[in-house]
């Protein structure tokens, strides 16, 4: 008698285990587990850690919130992950969310390097996710993914932001600073096709290690360029020293920089004294309009700082992919991406956007001038907007990608 | 150098070979990722702790295997073992040249060079157009093993990896006690006697830094196959000094500690996460208090107290004997 | 008149930023040295000291509104007194070992340090103006040179004299010369050796300090601004001669001027230069360009 009590346990235990996949799916209506799990994969304790950092996913936080905690009655939770700026830390920590702690997405993605693997593992393992503050135009070109997203800014609209709004103002020779890396390199070769394609004239470039601290040689050999406009192609700590020397050094009022790529936090750092007057292409402005004033008011009682276009982009995307999953039903990778391609995107962040089949998020990107400390009104007043540049003209041309999901040849 | 328990091997072992059975508790890629580095410290460590000779710049031969391998496997299609093998080569011609000129100096002056010669590699990496500068050499296959295996499967590449870096550990371990071993320790405690003994020190210095460098090359290469990518850090003179760090922490003085030191590094650096930006000053006091308490490493100091626990109960077990004696 | 098709004058004035550069240089090594040359440690922590001077003069400014010249004295005075209690606490345990590990502790200490002030001041920094008095330019004929500039160089180079003066010819850098050789020797005739050696930690954490607060108002102000300065500074050190305190002084300008130089030739490769010529210098003179060579 005992013993065919216990045998009948064991095969119903284990029908039930063997069932146990299908019936919690079944539980949640098309969700692959009982869970959507956000993974927000950022630089806590390194050099960008301003620019996405713990900040970036109190902004994920914040969209999970507002979205309600749940879609489709399934719970929706955010962990986090520090990458470290190793592009294998970062690739082995998605393998492992993905693999074995079913995250379904992940977000923010500052690093280049890091970006690229993870958008391989991603790919590979067929789950999201989207890129927000790093800048390489690889992720929509030849590491494309269906899987992949990448929505706040790339290295054609920084391009084509400052370099083109800049030429066309008068501004046609040109002088580079670059870090000596494949970032620097490619913003100074995308900026000089736009330069030649308006008409104007590259002078010449200095290439610079990465953490240059003294910038004064490569001052000097700005103003004996000539040229009328300094390109800055670096980012964080390099830019800003180069800033700063072109005004020690007398440069800046004669010579105009162009900062490629400024963060609103890198104008913080800098100060008014020394920025004013510096143009740089961002896609979002916490004062530009009442709703972008709503959102960093309520991220600002919550983070103590500002939101810069990244971590806007970190709200803004989650929110997109939250809104695909309800509409699509399930949080099936494949069906999300279909949808997150499918619906447009209306928000603070960005208005009438939408995702191109190679994952290029497309929305207007503005170019901004820096307040002189007159101008500047009241606390973080610190930008002008100079014009507005519509999405289709910031981003590559769909039918110049060499994204093997476009039919382009 | 007393061996471990052979029961405490055979435990450690198992519990190895079991890891990708039990993804809940352990993730596989993780253990890939610590076995890299565990064969990278000991690897290290034949120079450090058993000839004495501190180089300050083996991410060299490190990342030279993770970007000789990727760039084989990725664009030239060479199979997976063919790509680790000649990774491994790589690193070991270049060690050989390094330690050819290395070893012309001693102490602090061989570590700089060293260093010196870490940094040129780094800038030769870094403007090589197939390295993809700092976004690295992405996408490198796994592919097969010898053709039958496929290694897109964690679990099968978990077991190459650990066969691999075995395989590794053990050359390491023969190495040391074999009459080479010998010799290198010899020329660790008094070089000019090993000189006066008639040995060509050079050749065997020159050969322990080619066999040390290419282990390392080795590590990386497998690293490059675990991840998919090479990247700029692997050859940054960071890496040389994590390796320092793990086997100092792990002990110098053992022919594992080093292994032991790498797990405790990779640990930390994997579940201190959820601290987040806490993680960098949390990593620094726990090293902090490593170096002031474990003076001889986590292993060298364990094994120390076993020792004299061990000599204290056999003094005791022969003072008993002596009462009885005196009993009689 | 061209060289290599650059005008004379524009070489002119990247020599004389290169000596700016270099008395940065100076500076760091000459506490590096003197560090090692009694301790016998490579203080890897030598940069994050350089940050915290900067940021101990930012910090003073900020919330006691110091003037710069005040900083300039008291930041440096700080960071020594909390160099030497690190010493005193810590370091000093582990003399009479292997030296690897004070180099493994003062890392630990950067990051203790570095990560902190992260977490306290963010990643990307802070503006630090300069003096009002040191504002504008001064016209050399070849070029012109921010004021700031021109104090940085001169400042710096007496500093370093008054060093290697206290060093060479007073009583109290001769007791302490005499404690680095044998130091046993020493302390028998009545010279409190450990005292000695604190003092020496607190006095090379200073002088990178003082680059610090030097450093603030040109470079940027942020926790990581001394991370890749060290093992540039510790190959400064080997090139001059280990124990040589006039060739760490010598070699940080000599090896500025061929930074400066390289940025303008090749500048991809002027953070890698340093450790070229240091292969090279060690190669050919084992002992460094103005080391002693030992038997």
């Amino acid at each position: 008698m005992p013993a065919t009590t216990s045998l009948k346990t064991l095969v119903v235990s284990s029908a039930v285990l063997s069932m146990g996949g299908l019936s919690s799916a079944m539980a949640s209506e098309g969700h692959t587990d009982d869970i959507v799990r956000i993974g927000v994969l950022t630089d806590m304790s390194g050099i960008y850690t301003d620019l996405s950092g713990e900040a970036a996913v109190t902004a994920v936080q914040m969209a999970v919130e507002d979205f309600g905690g749940e879609v489709n009655g399934v719970p929706i939770e955010v962990i986090h992950g520090d990458h470290r700026n190793r592009a294998d830390t970062g690739a082995s920590r998605a393998r492992e969310w993905y693999d074995s702690e079913g995250v379904d997405m992940i977000n923010d993605l500052s690093n280049s390097g890091v970006a690229l693997a993870v958008a391989a593992v991603a790919d590979e393992q067929q789950r999201h996710a989207i890129v927000n503050s790093s800048s390489n135009i690889g992720l929509t070109n030849d590491y494309c993914s269906p899987y992949v997203t990448h929505y706040t800014y790339d290295a054609h609209s920084l391009a084509h932001g400052t370099g083109k709004s800049i030429v066309e103002d008068g501004g046609d020779t040109w002088f580079f600073l670059t870090v000596d890396f494949a970032f620097g390199i490619g913003l100074e070769e995308q900026v000089s096709e736009v330069v030649r394609e308006a008409g104007g004239q590259v002078v010449g470039a200095a290439r610079h290690p990465l953490n240059t601290t003294d910038f004064s040689s490569y001052a000097l050999q700005a103003q004996a360029s000539g040229a009328e406009i300094i390109g800055i192609a670096s980012t964080g700590a390099d830019a800003i020293n180069a800033i700063n020397a072109l005004a020690e050094f007398g440069v800046t009022p004669n010579q105009r920089p162009a900062a490629l790529l400024l963060w609103y936090d890198d104008i913080v750092s800098l100060g008014l004294e020394t920025a004013q007057g510096l143009m740089l292409t961002n896609a979002f402005y916490w004062d530009a309009n009442d709703e972008t004033r709503e959102f960093s008011q309520r991220f600002y009682e919550r983070t103590g700082r500002m939101p810069n276009m990244a971590q806007a982009g970190n709200y803004s995307s989650t929110m997109h992919y939250l809104n695909a999953i309800e509409a699509a039903g399930t949080d099936d990778a494949a069906a999300v991406s279909e949808k997150m391609r499918e619906l447009e995107i209306n928000d603070f962040f960005a208005s009438g956007g939408y995702i191109r089949p190679n994952g290029r998020m497309v929305h207007d990107q503005y170019l901004w001038e820096v307040k002189s400390p007159d101008e500047s009104q009241y606390d973080y007043d610190f930008l002008r907007l100079v014009n507005t540049i519509p999405g289709e003209e910031a981003f590559q041309p769909l039918e110049e990608s060499t994204c093997h999901l476009l039919d382009n040849d | 150098m007393r061996p471990l328990p052979s029961t405490l091997i055979a435990l450690g072992l198992l519990a190895l070979l079991a890891v990708p059975f039990f993804p809940q508790l352990i993730y596989s890629v993780f253990v890939m990722e610590t076995l890299c580095f565990v064969l990278f410290a000991c690897a290290f460590n034949l120079l450090l702790g058993h000839t004495g000779t501190l180089s300050f710049g083996h991410a060299a031969f490190f990342g030279t295997g993770a970007y000789a391998t990727g760039l084989l496997v990725k664009t030239y299609g060479v199979p997976t073992e063919l790509g680790i093998l000649i990774g491994g080569l790589g690193a070991a011609v270049l060690g050989a040249i390094v330690g050819a000129l290395a070893i012309r100096r001693s102490g602090i002056y061989l570590a700089m060079i060293t260093l010196a010669l870490s940094q040129l590699v780094y800038f030769f990496f870094l403007q090589a157009p197939f390295t993809g500068a700092e976004d690295g050499l992405q996408r490198i296959p796994r592919g097969t093993f010898l053709g039958i295996v496929d290694l897109r499967s964690n679990t099968a590449l978990y077991y190459v990896v650990l066969g691999i870096v075995g395989a590794g550990l053990w050359l390491v371990w023969r190495t040391v006690n074999s009459p080479f071993g010998h010799v290198l320790r010899a020329i660790r405690e008094h070089e000019p006697r090993a000189i006066s003994l008639g040995y060509p020190v050079a050749r065997y210095k020159i050969l322990v830094f080619a066999l040390s460098a290419g282990l390392s090359g080795i590590a990386g290469s497998l690293k490059a196959i675990v991840f998919q990518l090479a990247a700029l850090n692997d050859v940054h003179w960071h890496t040389s000094g994590d390796v320092i760090l793990m086997t100092l922490l792990g002990g110098m003085g053992t022919v594992f500690g080093p292994a032991v030191g790498a797990a405790l590094v990779s640990t930390l650096n994997h579940y201190l996460d959820p601290f987040g930006a806490w993680v960098t000053v949390i990593t620094g006091l726990i090293f902090m208090a490593c170096v002031l308490t474990f003076r001889q490493g986590v292993v060298g100091q364990l094994s120390q107290a076993l020792r004299t626990r061990r000599s204290s109960t056999h003094a005791a077990r022969s003072s008993h004997v002596t009462t009885s004696i005196n009993k009689d | 008149m061209d060289i290599f098709g650059i005008p004379i004058q524009a070489l002119l004035g990247q020599l004389m930023l290169g000596i700016v550069n270099g008395s940065f240089y100076a500076v760091l090594s000459l506490g590096l040295a003197i560090i090692f040359g009694v301790l016998k440690i490579v203080n890897f922590a030598h940069g994050a000291f350089f940050m915290l001077g900067a940021f101990t003069a930012f910090l003073l400014a900020q919330y006691m509104g110091a003037n710069y010249w005040v900083t300039l004295a008291v930041a440096p005075l700080a960071v020594a007194l909390f160099g030497m209690a690190f010493e005193f606490l810590f370091l000093r345990r582990l003399y009479g070992l292997d030296p690897i590990y004070g180099l493994l502790l003062t890392f630990s200490l950067v990051l203790v340090l570095e990560g902190g002030f992260r977490i306290a001041f963010g990643s990307s920094g802070q503006p630090f103006a300069t003096p009002d008095l040191l504002r504008g330019t001064l016209n050399l004929g070849f070029m012109v040179l921010p004021l700031y500039r021109g104090f940085v160089i001169v400042s710096a180079l007496l500093l370093c004299l008054a060093t290697w003066f206290i060093i060479e010819r007073t009583s109290l850098g001769a007791s302490l010369r005499a404690a680095t050789e044998r130091a046993e020797l020493t302390q028998a005739f009545g010279i409190n050796v450990p005292r000695l050696i604190t003092l020496t930690y607190g006095v090379g954490v200073g002088l990178a300090a003082f680059a610090g607060v030097l450093a603030a108002p040109i470079f940027h102000v942020n926790p990581s601004m001394g991370s890749s300065l060290v093992i540039i500074i510790f190959a400064v050190v080997v090139i001059g001669g280990l124990g040589s305190i006039m060739g760490a002084i010598v070699t940080g300008l000599g090896l500025g001027v061929v930074e400066g130089f390289t940025r303008v030739f090749y500048s991809e490769f002027s953070s890698t230069i340093v450790f070229l010529v240091m292969v090279l210098v060690l190669l050919l003179r084992p002992a460094g360009l103005f080391g002693r060579e030992e038997g």
